[in-house]
């Protein structure tokens, strides 16, 4: 690669924190440093130090202090990115940051752009294309969970497990292609119920962390949470006090696709995706069915519904309610949460006789129910936990490994569709050249997930285990 | 004298195909041989085709090689290898007469005018300005010409080993072709060293063939070339099976301290899927026995070919082993096997025409470029033949994609990812299997090579026809409907369950056991169809039958052919700095530094070189 510029980017998130850190990569890393920093004490040069190593000085700009930091050693290519790179821990103030990134650029340094430092990391060698992507999804992770399934990924992750079942599969490709090639000759061949057993094994494999990448794809961008009801029933203010929950990461992701109206908020460690949707009622306005139809369309895309009613309509409409909605989103394994809203205004004994008693075994066995009022900041925070529980029961905690790679979600699938070919393949008990056609492209999905085999590999595989040839 | 437009060096399988397809096309063609009794000789085994290999001399019969021809002309027994497989590894093979293959040859090459011969050895190469002007003789002769194809098989500097003896020499009791080695790696060129190794002949009078499982053709034998018209032989040699035991091993085993495999030395690399007898021993010490063929080496002889026996030990040891094989307690030898050590030159300083980089006009075919077989060589000897013509008349060059044949992946291979170890063809290393098959070559390289001029009109309208034909009965049977009455009797007879209500011919055609070529003689329906096929009856069904069978499997190749097009066609810049790319791994680096792939298609398909790494690639390309 052609000489590397060397750049440099506040690391920590933007905004006012207790410390800051900058890093600075890059092959003049040290000589911008050694202009701006001072050893407390000394006349060292930060060139001269050992690698890994913290030392503590000042920023000074024309003889003036700008900060007192600590900076942290890494040198090439023992750091994340491979080169010559320096952390400097200063005060959180934006103007001390700015300041000196200020005089980085001055000294020669350039402002990194996004993802620039973990792309070096990758050309480098220091990190693999999946590592790179889960660190691309560790920097943007926003709640716990998705951090756990990033570091996980960084670290290796699934990717081990099916490189090893991947190895296994080559050497059965071996015995196949053995069988083609060399049929004349006196050769084991490779042993069908066995492979089935593989393939079935591996196909399992493949296919539940393919099914785990739309959890994968609800840690990274929040579980879609519908909230519908008739108008005036209180969904906006059920909705701001969900948002109160956790007022601290309550944001707003501007420049994405996602609707207006949605909130996203961290409940529990994982993210939630409330969609505010339009009041539902039947009405010959037409505009307003097109609103009502769009929600509808959000109550496609949401996990979770939540059925906001009025504690003060009759049991029978509240059942009405429930079955349209249970109509309208097609039984499918969206589940339901009844809220009896504004039960502040009912007193205790006309809600007991109510919604105790038969009231509850008109809901499905998968869906609650929940009485409350909007208002009371404890009884929405035992809904939060409710929904928390809700979808972490679906997040198959214990099986801990959750695709949320589009690319590697792509792959897996295929994979895992290549593999079905091959087990009915096997059932037909189809020739070794067509069941080879349908494994060389489990193993060709495989590889861009864990690298690739080519048939040199294979043959050389052939030839070192087996006596071939005339 | 004359100035030739294309002086092919060596008439071995590479130069025999070069110098007749130069020559159709119209070239002036000189053949310089050491022997012109020895053109197209089969060095090793007797026997042409095989699996993958067949595949090829189809190819080259589509293209208007003459190997099949010749292989039609001699064969003394027909096999189609892997009938029970899939089609795409059904492979014709077939056992030749050494002696009538090598005439016929001769005749083929005599019959063209322009293909003039002379008998010497090459010593040199006329080179000024990396450009060929001609080649230099032992006799002192120099002969000009527009190109030369080098085709000089293992004779560059051929060291022959039997035990601790050494001699010089290409094949046995012939001469070594020295110089022009020297010569081109005094110019720069990167060579290497190979090894090969050939088996005892036999005298067949002193085997007792009654202790050996026979091993017979094909009853209804079969052809080659697209246009041999009768299916061949009409008698048939066999083959013999035997075994070697632990008795053979131990003396074999007690004898490798003689061998120059074991002792150093032979230093060169030797094809790993033909081991030499002694190798097997070694590296396989596991196992019990080793299965050994006897070939025949033509009609009136009683020579046998020892195929799995070919060794670098010392005679005796070789004799003394074989005699307790059982079947051979009295063998007698016509000549013991011997290893052979030889000059090659690394193929990557080849272009995709095999046309040299460094010098222009010279181009190389066969076991120089570090192959090994006659059909690899032959494939290589046709497209360097054709391409030369090309060069001498301005003429676009001819390259065959890897998806078209065989011989594209062959040249591929060598071009792009180079050899470690004498290069064999085998199905494995193509990865559209199911299109490069030995009943569609026709389809897939007649018309390409017809508008080159190596095909004539005759053999054009006959693979036209054919596909006509077939596409035609594919057509009826896709509409025909069969009633129970119909084909219930032909399903019942073939043990497949049988149909309650009138159903499509073509679904009955998609299960594993119903073949069309059996329906055509029990379903009277399907029968007629056929009628009017007449003599290419058989191969007409059989090109039906594939095509409906297997329809599934060649779309999906046919989808991944598209896909890989677009990765062959983002060029990789000249300019490229492979080492600088310090996150692809050591290994992937070093190879992309040392073979320069042109597109990112040929950067895949190197060894070693993963998909992350092909990623770095292009997000460096980007930059």
């Amino acid at each position: 690669m052609e000489q590397q510029d060397t750049i440099c980017a506040v690391s920590t998130p933007p905004g006012r924190g207790a410390i800051s850190v900058l890093r600075i990569s890059g092959p003049n890393a040290f000589a911008v440093m050694d202009t701006l920093f001072h050893f407390a004490g000394g006349k060292n040069k930060l060139a001269a130090q050992p690698s890994h190593t913290i030392h503590f000085g000042h920023i000074v700009e024309n003889g003036h202090l700008i900060d007192e930091v600590l900076v942290s050693v890494f040198k090439a290519p023992r750091s994340y990115t491979g080169e010559d790179l320096l952390e400097v821990s200063c005060h959180g103030a934006p103007y001390i940051q700015q300041k000196i990134l200020e005089l980085m650029i001055n000294a020669g340094a350039r402002l990194a752009e996004p993802g620039e430092f973990t792309l070096r990391a990758f050309l480098n060698g220091k990190i693999d294309l999946s590592q790179a992507e889960a660190v691309a999804d560790l920097i943007a992770s926003n709640s716990a969970a998705s951090h756990r399934v990033a570091i996980h990924q960084m670290r290796g992750g699934f990717s081990r497990e099916l490189k090893q079942l991947r190895d296994r599969l080559v050497e059965f490709t071996s015995l196949v292609e053995l069988e083609l090639d060399f049929s004349e000759e006196e050769v084991e061949f490779a042993n069908r119920t066995q492979l089935k057993t593989l393939v079935t094994h591996i196909r399992d494999v493949t296919g539940r962390l393919a099914d785990s990448f739309s959890i994968g794809n609800v840690i990274r961008n929040g579980v879609p949470v519908a909230i519908v009801g008739k108008p005036n029933v209180g969904k906006s203010t059920l909705l701001n006090a969900l948002l109160q929950e956790d007022r601290a990461i309550v944001s707003e992701i501007a420049g994405t696709t996602r609707d207006a109206i949605e909130d996203i908020v961290a409940l529990g460690g994982l993210l939630f995706r409330f969609i505010d949707t339009a009041g539902i009622r039947e009405t010959s306005d037409f505009i307003e069915t097109l609103g009502i139809r769009k929600t509808y369309q959000k109550i496609e895309e949401a996990s979770v519904v939540i059925l906001l009613v009025d504690a003060a309509d009759t049991v029978e409409v509240i059942r009405g309610s429930y079955r349209h909605i249970l109509e309208q989103t097609g039984n499918g394994n969206r589940r339901v949460v009844m809220v009896i809203n504004k039960c502040d205004r009912q007193d205790r004994k006309t809600l007991d006789k109510k919604f105790g008693g038969s009231f509850p075994a008109c809901l499905r066995p998968e869906d609650r129910m929940m009485l409350l009022s909007a208002r009371n900041r404890e009884q929405v925070h035992r809904l939060a936990g409710m929904l928390v529980d809700f979808i972490k029961k679906d997040m198959q905690e214990e099986s801990g490994e959750v695709v949320t790679n589009v690319r590697h979600y792509e792959a897996l699938r295929r994979t895992s569709k290549a593999l079905d070919r091959v087990l009915d393949n096997l059932d037909r008990n189809l020739p070794g050249d067509l069941l080879a056609q349908d494994i060389r492209e489990a193993l060709h999905y495989l590889g861009q997930i864990t690298g690739e085999i080519t048939t040199d590999e294979i043959l050389g595989n052939i030839f070192s285990r087996f006596c071939i040839g005339k | 004298m004359e100035k030739y437009d294309v002086i092919v060096v060596g008439a071995g399988h590479a130069g025999s195909e070069a110098a007749i397809a130069a020559a159709k096309l119209g070239s002036s063609v000189l053949l310089v041989t050491m022997d012109m009794t020895k053109i197209a000789q089969m060095s090793c085994n007797p026997a042409m085709g095989g699996i993958a290999k067949g595949q090829i001399i189809r190819e080259m019969d589509a293209m208007g090689g003459m190997s099949g021809v010749v292989t039609d002309r001699s064969m003394i027994q027909f096999r189609m290898l892997n009938r029970s497989k899939g089609p795409a590894m059904w492979s014709p093979r077939a056992q030749c007469d050494r002696m009538l293959f090598s005439w016929y040859w001769r005749e083929e090459l005599e019959k063209n005018e322009r293909v003039h011969f002379w008998q010497d050895v090459v010593t040199g190469l006329e080179i000024k300005k990396h450009r060929v002007h001609g080649v230099k003789t032992l006799m002192g002769n120099k002969f000009s010409g527009k190109t030369v194809i080098l085709t000089s098989g293992t004779f560059l500097n051929g060291l022959i080993h039997i035990g601790k003896q050494k001699a010089e020499g290409g094949r046995i009791g012939e001469l070594p072709s020295k110089g022009i080695t020297e010569q081109l790696r005094s110019l720069g060129m990167k060579t290497g060293r190979m090894k090969t190794g050939t088996p005892a002949r036999i005298d067949g009078r002193t085997v007792n063939f009654a202790e050996m499982i026979e091993q017979k053709g094909d009853e209804e034998g079969g052809a080659f070339s697209y246009m041999t018209e009768r299916r061949g032989p009409e008698r048939q040699k066999s083959c013999y099976i035997v075994h070697t035991d632990q008795k053979v091993h131990e003396i074999i085993r007690k004898g490798i301290k003689y061998s120059p495999l074991f002792d150093g030395t032979i230093q060169s690399i030797g094809p790993r899927y033909c081991p030499s007898i002694e190798d097997k021993i070694v590296t396989f010490s596991e196992k019990e026995r080793h299965q050994l063929f006897l070939e025949p080496e033509g009609w009136n002889t009683v020579e046998y070919y020892l195929n799995g026996f070919s060794s670098s030990l010392p005679w005796e040891v070789q004799y003394e082993a074989m005699k307790n094989i059982r079947g051979l307690e009295k063998v007698k030898i016509f000549r013991p096997g011997y290893a052979i050590e030889y000059d090659y030159f690394d193929p990557t300083q080849l272009k995709h025409t095999l046309e040299s980089n460094m010098i222009e006009g010279l181009f190389m075919a066969g076991q120089v470029n570090g192959t090994t077989g006659y059909e690899e060589a032959g494939a290589q000897g046709l497209i360097s033949g054709i391409n030369a013509h090309a060069k001498c008349h301005g003429k676009e060059e001819f390259v065959l994609g890897r998806e078209e044949g065989y011989i594209g992946v062959l040249i591929d291979d060598l071009v792009s990812k180079g050899v470690d170890e004498p290069y064999r063809m085998f199905t494995s290393r193509a990865e559209y299997r199911m299109l490069l098959r030995q009943d569609n070559a026709d389809e897939r390289l007649t018309e390409k090579a017809y508008r080159l001029g190596m095909v004539t009109d005759e053999r054009m309208k006959r693979m036209e026809e054919k596909y006509r034909k077939r596409d035609k009965m594919v057509e009826i049977l896709n509409k025909m409907s069969l009633r129970k009455e119909e084909v219930n009797p032909y399903l019942e007879s073939i043990g497949s369950s049988k149909i309650k209500q009138t159903v499509k011919a073509k679904s009955l055609i998609l299960r594993p056991e119903v073949t069309v070529k059996q329906m055509a003689l029990q379903v009277e329906k399907i029968g007629k169809i056929a009628e009017e096929f007449n003599d290419k009856k058989d191969e007409i069904i059989e090109s039906v039958e594939i095509f409906m069978k297997y329809k599934g499997y060649v779309e999906r190749e046919k989808l991944l052919v598209e896909k890989m097009k677009r990765l062959e066609n983002i060029q990789i810049p000249e300019d490229i700095r492979f080492d600088e790319l310090s996150s692809i791994s050591t290994e992937a680096r070093q190879k992309l530094n040392r073979l320069r792939p042109k597109t990112i298609g040929q950067a895949s398909r190197i060894s070693g070189v993963s998909p992350s790494d092909i990623h770095v690639l292009l997000v460096y390309m980007r930059r």
